[in-house]
């Protein structure tokens, strides 16, 4: 059973109206459990849309999506979903451990229990000393690992991930990518994960779908072969740098140029 | 801690006190009739003397202030729940509000007078509540609609029950937006509850007491009112301060003082 199947998704925007957009057309795409996907390509190629219709937060114009061998509304029923954006979107009113505890909070968790839970996504994302701080006391790594906590705080089977460290400076992403890598590992979720960063697709990924935009579409799907764990002598492997470049020459094939940040 | 105080208020003391001094210098160096501008020490005199008419006619219209605010506070936080949760409600209230934030409360006035009586308080409870009322509401529904959409999405991606998006995310948005708008209601509600008892209302109270010294030119008299009006004024603007500090410590207006 694949954890998702999309099969013919299409996807447009003001149908009928002046400006209707295509946004998607025919995608097909099938992801095994516990596998980390990216998708990557040149901005308005539908990536971030594509997350949102498995999430259940837009319906597909056609095409049917698949779960965990359900609808994405019943996933979404089921909080099969842990969302990430590329702000870190913390409450600014709540302290971090409270922030964490937000779903747990919604889905009617006791209050032992969810502070229980909290205590241990803090220490997964190592956080355990900022429980008590306000969101604001923080810089926007430390957020956005609240965020990813926030995320795995209700063991969701899929965790679906928007450019979550695109606002982020090169160190403290490549750090990010080395942390999201061994809770990938620890808690064994799928991964979904929109980017616009070659290295980070390749770096993190088990696949990377390349899409094109006007209509977006997958033009390529790349297994990136890399051994298990990644650590971070692989960004210095000969094969990373392979692959960088297959995936950076799919890019080039869909827009004539690398993708913009 | 008290040289941080000093700092922060110290120049507001200087230009309060400046200002005194050279308003009863001008008075005195240029001889200004009491009825054009009594000087500061004549109305501070006049304040002292006056006091026990001065209270109670204060404290009555300072509790018509409260209620009107009260009252106008319910009914706003009702509509623009509404409002905020129903796009038809907004749409088909927001020119009924316009329309009773254009009402000049002069016309109020009378009207309230004709429905609830002239020496009833509740007259004045009512012209404030309608004053205090669109901009409290106005800015409520904006704070209630105010949280990022992603913050909308991620709530939706828990499948969270709308009163609970409610009562979890819309309404402590809203809360800098309600402070703000309390800011201006509580100024709003005194001046709009003198005003109304200025045409009409209980005797016993700082509108009827400045209609009545102004029309016998004891100008120092209405000045002294005027004075324990700003009083009230101030002393519910600081309850509004002090409320906003203590309820979002959090907030980027707030956290910087702290």
């Amino acid at each position: 059973m694949n954890t998702l199947e999309l099969t013919g998704i299409t996807m447009v925007f003001n149908q009928g109206g002046a400006n209707e957009v295509t946004a998607l057309d025919g995608i097909d795409l099938s992801v095994a459990p516990g596998e980390f996907i990216s998708l990557i390509g040149p901005s308005g190629c539908g990536k971030s849309t594509l997350l949102r219709l498995v999430g259940d937060l837009l319906s597909p114009t056609s095409g049917t999506a698949q779960v965990n061998s359900k609808t994405p509304h019943q996933a979404r029923l089921d909080r099969d979903y842990g969302m990430v954006f590329q702000s870190a979107t913390l409450l600014e009113w709540r302290r971090i451990a409270e922030n964490v505890e937000l779903p747990l909070e919604v889905m009617g968790v006791a209050k032992a229990q969810r502070e229980a839970t909290a205590r241990e996504m803090l220490e997964l994302v190592q956080l355990e000393k900022f429980s008590d701080h306000y969101p604001w006391q923080l810089s926007g790594g430390m957020q956005q690992r609240v965020a990813i906590a926030r995320a795995l705080s209700f063991k969701p089977s899929i965790l679906l991930m928007d450019e979550p460290f695109g606002a982020l400076d090169e160190m403290t992403r490549e750090r990010m990518q080395m942390e999201l890598l061994r809770i990938w590992e620890e808690t064994n979720t799928t991964i979904v994960f929109v980017t616009h960063s070659i290295p980070e697709a390749v770096f993190l990924s088990t696949r990377v779908v390349v899409m094109s935009p006007r209509p977006g579409q997958i033009s390529d799907v790349i297994d990136i072969d890399l051994p298990q764990p990644r650590v971070f002598e692989t960004r210095e492997d000969t094969r990373f740098f392979e692959l960088l470049t297959k995936v950076r020459e799919s890019l080039r094939k869909v827009e004539g140029e690398e993708p913009g940040a | 801690m008290t040289s941080d105080r000093l700092h922060k208020y110290g120049p507001a003391i200087v230009l309060f006190v400046g200002a005194l001094a050279v308003w009863e210098g001008a008075v005195r160096v240029f001889d200004i009739q009491g009825f054009i501008l009594p000087a500061p020490s004549a109305i501070a005199a006049t304040f002292a003397s006056q006091w026990s008419e001065l209270w109670p006619a204060g404290l009555g219209t300072f509790l018509s202030a409260l209620g009107g605010l009260a009252l106008g506070s319910v009914v706003a936080f009702l509509a623009s729940l509404s409002a905020a949760r129903w796009t038809a409600v907004r749409d088909g209230a927001m020119p009924l509000a316009i329309a009773a934030n254009s009402t000049p409360i002069i016309v109020l006035a009378p009207i309230a007078n004709a429905w609830f009586g002239l020496l009833n308080p509740f007259g004045t409870i009512a012209v404030v509540a309608v004053l205090v009322f669109f901009p409290i509401m106005i800015n409520l529904v904006r704070g209630l609609t105010s949280a990022p959409a992603t913050q909308v999405e991620l709530m939706r991606s828990y499948a969270t029950p709308s009163r609970t998006v409610l009562a979890k995310l819309q309404m402590p948005s809203a809360l800098p937006y309600l402070f703000s708008a309390m800011k201006v209601a509580v100024a709003l509600s005194v001046i709009g509850a003198i005003v109304k008892e200025y045409f009409g209302g209980p005797q016993d109270r700082l509108g009827q007491y400045i209609t009545l010294k102004a029309g016998l030119f004891q100008f120092e008299e209405a000045w002294a009112a005027i004075v324990l009006a700003s009083a009230f004024g101030i002393l519910l603007y600081t309850v509004v301060v002090a409320l906003e500090r203590r309820v979002m410590p959090w907030h980027v207006s707030v956290r910087s003082a702290s």
